[in-house]
């Protein structure tokens, strides 16, 4: 019988070199797997594979050499541990994140909320090519987020609250894009200068900020044969709901206008970035 | 409020040191103060006055005031907050 190996690939079966072995990806959503998933990986890898696992560029984990015969085995004892096979090929692939705002100090978003809340959204949806997702929490931009074809990362917008202010100086220093200056016990804030990153939040001693957290978003990121960062069309957006509505026609546009093998950016080129801006655009004035 | 003197109990200079030594020489200092009392942490400008501060209400302590010394180095005055 002929082997599938498209539909294998599909689930996550990616073939070796070495002949009827497959590196098996996990479904991994933010780069997160509890101390029981990991139990089961190891006990999987031990028993099917060769005792190894590998970690891969994109937060996933793979158990290679798994043998045909054995696939059936090998997803069912994973389900034991609440462990599921992951995607390749042209379709929504694993969702990344840094630790975002539950975790890290610097975090201005809950990076794992919004991943698996994109997993859920979109894993494995049918595309013309591949289409990555990847959030990271802040400007210290740990995740990488213009590498991928949507990337979202964490930010702050800001408003001084001047009775709050005791104007210590510390937010004048903490700014890194000089949007803060202070005179005559008065803050400054140039919103054009602003990138978000929230330090001046952060380092507040006396909050004295009226805060927004929210996202920029970026489109069109690739990182392998070719090499382009994805670019931001649209200004922070200050709300979940509507980040999600550019998500969903984001992805649309990709669906609809993609030639099969392109990647987003080359599609956004051909179709043209002020189109594509246009749709965005119509989408975020909504 | 540019022209109130602030008088602390203990200064400390970080300009000899750099990152992660900064916040430990700092976090040292207020170690040995009461609470209440104040602290003049005196860095350098760039990475030390952008993170020190945040590292210092992070770990509770209330700042008062960023100085600028004129001279490339900034002073912090922090109250020790708990023991």
């Amino acid at each position: 019988m002929a082997v599938d190996y498209a539909t294998l690939k599909k689930g996550g079966f990616m073939r070796q070199k070495q002949k009827n072995n497959f590196s098996l990806r996990l479904r991994v959503v933010g780069g997160n797997l509890t101390a029981v998933q990991l139990a089961k990986i190891a006990e999987v890898a031990e028993k099917f594979g060769d005792g190894h696992v590998h970690l891969t560029s994109r937060q996933s984990v793979e158990i290679p050499f798994i043998k045909l015969d054995d696939i059936d085995n090998v997803k069912n004892m994973l389900a034991e541990g609440g462990v599921e096979p992951g995607v390749c090929g042209p379709r929504v692939r694993t969702v990344t994140a840094c630790q975002g705002a539950a975790i890290c100090p610097s975090g201005c978003i809950d990076t794992y909320a919004l991943a698996k809340e994109l997993d859920e959204r979109y894993f494995a949806r049918e595309l013309p090519h591949k289409f990555k997702f990847g959030i990271t929490g802040c400007q210290n931009n740990c995740l990488k987020a213009e590498e991928n074809d949507l990337g979202i990362k964490g930010g702050i917008k800001v408003k001084w609250k001047e009775d709050a202010c005791i104007s210590c100086g510390v937010c004048e220093k903490a700014c890194r894009t000089n949007a803060i200056t202070i005179s005559d016990g008065k803050i400054k804030l140039d919103e054009s200068k602003c990138n978000f990153c929230g330090r001046c939040v952060k380092s507040c001693p006396t909050e004295a900020w009226d805060t927004v957290n929210g996202y920029i978003v970026s489109f069109g990121g690739l990182f392998g044969n070719s090499i382009a960062k994805g670019e931001a069309v649209i200004p922070f957006i200050d709300n979940h709901d509507k980040l999600m509505e550019i998500c969903d026609a984001a992805i649309q546009f990709f669906a609809d206008n993609a030639n099969a093998g392109e990647r987003f950016k080359f599609t956004i080129d051909r179709v043209g970035q002020d189109k594509f801006k246009e749709k965005i655009l119509e989408v975020y004035n909504d | 409020m540019t022209d109130i003197n602030f008088q602390t109990d203990d200064t400390v200079d970080i300009t000899d040191v750099v990152c992660p030594i900064t916040f430990v020489k700092a976090k040292a200092a207020l170690e040995e103060l009461d609470e209440g009392q104040t602290l003049a942490i005196k860095m350098n400008d760039g990475e030390p006055v952008q993170n020190v501060p945040r590292s210092i209400k992070e770990e509770g302590h209330k700042i008062l005031k960023l100085l600028d010394n004129g001279d490339s180095t900034y002073t912090l005055i922090v109250e020790k907050v708990g023991d």
